[in-house]
């Protein structure tokens, strides 16, 4: 019953043309993270697609192992890992057409480079040579976001005025278990459902916010079950099936560009490593936790299935392997290559047209620059750099 | 009377020293933000005060910085004295609305009945090699707000004393803590830690007759270097730390300049419409017949917080400095 229908309740005539929605029933999640590995429904999967994810997967394994080996060698200054979380990050991507756009958050360079963004240049933010290192129209990848969950309104922004321009285009935002506790996540999702923009929200709720734990981040039966608030469906997903993200978010996808609007979907997973590098993850959680995660491992789900049925021998599993070898060398081999610095960008991109105060301090450091070429026998920027913090 | 042996201590040290002090003498002080308790902070200032204190005095907020700030007034207003840690510099902004909206003029706007004792422990500044939102100097942002006290501490003593007072203090207070300075060590005796003027008061580090540098926080070091670097050029440099942006010292720095006739301002937050404007604007219209050159500033460039590895280009330098002292030099003889 609602306000409305009460006895006694005030009945506006003429009625009001705005009814509330009396059923939330469509909206409300599922009990139970939904799969498809392991169970009827992998049968009915594409094998193709199965293979196709599985050789990402693996890739995406091993690129979080050689980016954290960045960071050891001073290579990269910081990286958000997400090792157990690969299923997430490239069936998201994978959902995609050509043209529709992705929206990531700080911890989603996997989801980029599945997008087809060189890894590199998907890595300049955390090595620290500019803050993105990519045309964000190439691939039709914004740049990562490191405010939490700022760049969730952007997402339903494009995506609305996709809509309004007549192009069946879809935007899919990304973003933590704890940025859905921003302000930013919840404009984004009202706006989103108020407007039916043609986007799809995927938290990846990887158990922690840094330290925090989800049980301290919201008291909602599920993040999924958020999305019923606004008016939009909520889906709960087992983050770590690959085959189960990817039909979900295909499914929010073509609903998106059907003209049905947002999805809210919520994708349980863990984060097996530290929150970066710089953390240390043994202050708010025991190894237990983690080695129970370990055992439904998104990489060996997949392998498990796809050998049980026939679609993988030992020999796909090498290929795959040496495949993602070669990208690690190659990754490897080009991040210890020293970026090309330039400092005079500094100034290049601040404005459309410079202004005269911009050019004054140009000048300024570039007689700075010369002298220390002067000093440092032509070696520029490496001999400078012991300098320090000046 | 007993001597206790001063021992070397970080900034970060006697912050969370600060902090257990003030919550072990007065239960109304709660400290909030994220990863606040388990884990002791990002960068371990809050460490072990929620397990002396427990989870309801310490506690790890859900991560929305509006609504940290949001309910710290709230918390306030029923009597408590919230310490709210925002994670970095540029994680603060979400919380302006409630800093500008409500926080900083709760008192003026029910004309004394409605005080906020709520400090704002907010690490800034950079040359830590942070990524992106990490390295931002945004001192301005609340200077340019009245209402709110803004204090930045440069050594470990002030950061103990100031931090002490701020949560003493029964207005909002922004507290700047240097990040770069964190891990700096001093040599510091927690048997009185409290050795440090109130809110507001400037200090002269080093004295000298040739210029005066006026600075504060992380560039305080810097100005020290230079102030010695100078000395190979003749020239004795006076340095004076402001520790305090709102209130203004102009007592201590009009004395400082006047002695000198000639200075510089120096701090990492961009020149334009920053922090150096204001202070040369006060000593312009304060010392004008003392002053034998224009008032200088050495500060950031114009531009957002540059990328890691192009830092150094950004942050002044001793040289850069140096320069400026010349400049000061060539005004007074041309
Ligand atoms: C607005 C804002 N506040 C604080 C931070 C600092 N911070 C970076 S990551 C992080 C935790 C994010 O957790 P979650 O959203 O669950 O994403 P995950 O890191 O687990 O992928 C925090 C607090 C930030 N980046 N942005």
């Amino acid at each position: 019953m609602t306000v409305l229908e009460q006895r006694g309740a005030y009945r506006p005539s003429p009625p009001p043309a705005w009814q509330p929605r009396m059923d939330p029933a469509p909206l409300l999640p599922d009990a139970e993270p939904y799969r498809v590995l392991g169970t009827e429904a992998a049968g009915k999967a594409d094998p193709d697609l199965l293979r196709r994810l599985y050789t990402q997967l693996v890739r995406g394994r091993r690129y979080n192992a050689q980016a954290t080996a960045l960071t050891k060698q001073g290579r990269l200054a910081v990286y958000p890992s997400t090792t157990g979380q690969e299923a997430c990050e490239i069936a998201a991507a994978l959902a995609l057409e050509e043209r529709d756009w992705l929206f990531p958050s700080y911890r989603d360079t996997l989801a980029v480079v599945a997008r087809g963004v060189d890894p590199v240049e998907v890595l300049s933010l955390l090595r620290g040579d500019w803050h993105n290192g990519y045309d964000p129209h190439a691939h039709r990848v914004a740049p990562l976001s490191t405010p939490l969950a700022t760049q969730l309104p952007h997402a339903v922004g494009l995506a609305h005025a996709a809509r309004l321009k007549g192009d069946d285009v879809v935007a899919l935002a990304m973003v933590g278990d704890g940025g859905t506790s921003e302000g930013d996540f919840h404009e984004a999702m009202n706006f989103a459902a108020v407007w039916q923009a043609p986007v799809v929200f995927l938290v990846q709720n990887n158990g922690f916010a840094i330290s925090v734990p989800l049980a301290k981040q919201t008291a909602a039966p599920s993040l999924a079950h958020k999305a019923v608030g606004y008016g939009m469906p909520g889906r709960l997903v087992d983050g770590n099936d690959a085959a189960a993200v990817h039909e979900v978010l295909s499914d929010a996808v073509r609903h998106a560009r059907a003209g049905g609007g947002p999805t809210l979907v919520e994708a349980v997973t863990y984060r097996i490593d530290a929150h970066t590098n710089a953390d240390d993850a043994t202050r708010y959680r025991g190894d237990a936790e983690v080695e129970a995660w370990r055992a439904h491992d998104p990489v060996q789900l997949l392998e498990r299935e796809l050998t049980t049925r026939g679609l993988l021998d030992g020999s796909g599993i090498e290929t795959a392997r040496q495949d993602a070898e070669t990208m690690a060398a190659d990754l490897r081999e080009r991040m210890n290559r020293d970026p090309e610095l330039q400092p005079m960008d500094l100034f290049d991109h601040v404005y459309a047209e410079s202004t005269a105060q911009l050019r004054e301090q140009r000048a300024l450091l570039r007689a700075e620059l010369e002298a220390e070429q002067e000093q440092h026998g032509g070696h520029g920027e490496h001999g400078a750099r012991e300098g320090g913090a000046r | 009377m007993t001597t206790v042996a001063v021992k070397p201590a970080t900034m970060a040290q006697a912050l969370t020293r600060a902090m257990r002090d003030a919550m072990a003498a007065d239960p109304a002080v709660h400290v909030m933000g994220e990863d606040v308790g388990t884990l002791g902070g990002v960068f371990r200032v809050t460490d072990g005060l929620a397990k002396e204190f427990g989870e309801d005095r310490c506690t790890d907020t859900p991560l929305a910085e509006a609504g940290i700030l949001g309910t710290a007034v709230g918390m306030a207003m029923y009597g408590l004295r919230p310490v709210v840690e925002m994670q970095f510099d540029a994680f603060a902004y979400p919380a302006f609305e409630q800093l500008i909206s409500h926080v900083s003029r709760m008192r003026n706007r029910t004309r004394g009945r409605l005080p906020l004792p709520i400090t704002v422990r907010v690490p800034y500044g950079g040359g830590i090699g942070g990524v992106e939102h990490h390295s931002d100097s945004s001192e301005a942002y609340y200077m340019a707000t009245p209402g709110l006290h803004v204090v930045t501490p440069a050594t470990v003593a002030d950061a103990y004393g100031l931090l002490r007072r701020a949560i003493a203090s029964d207005d909002p207070v922004v507290f700047l803590e240097p990040k770069r300075l964190y891990w700096s060590k001093d040599a510091w005796n927690p048997e009185h830690p409290m050795d440090v003027e109130p809110i507001g008061r400037a200090v002269v580090r080093r004295a000298g007759r040739t210029a005066t540098l006026i600075t504060y926080g992380p560039s305080l070091p810097v100005c020290l270097e230079a102030a010695e670097a100078a000395r190979a050029e003749g020239w004795e440099l006076e340095v004076v730390d402001l520790r305090s942006l709102v209130p203004f010292d102009d007592e201590t720095v009009c004395a400082a300049v006047r002695r000198t006739g000639r200075a510089v301002v120096v701090h990492e937050a961009t020149g334009f419409g920053g922090p150096g404007g204001e202070i040369a604007a006060r000593i312009t219209e304060r010392c004008f017949h003392h002053l034998e050159a224009p008032v200088l500033r050495v500060a950031g460039f114009d531009i957002p917080y540059p990328p890691p590895m192009l830092e150094r280009h950004h942050l002044p330098g001793v040289d850069r400095i140096l320069d400026a002292v010349a400049r000061l030099q060539w005004e007074a003889e041309g």
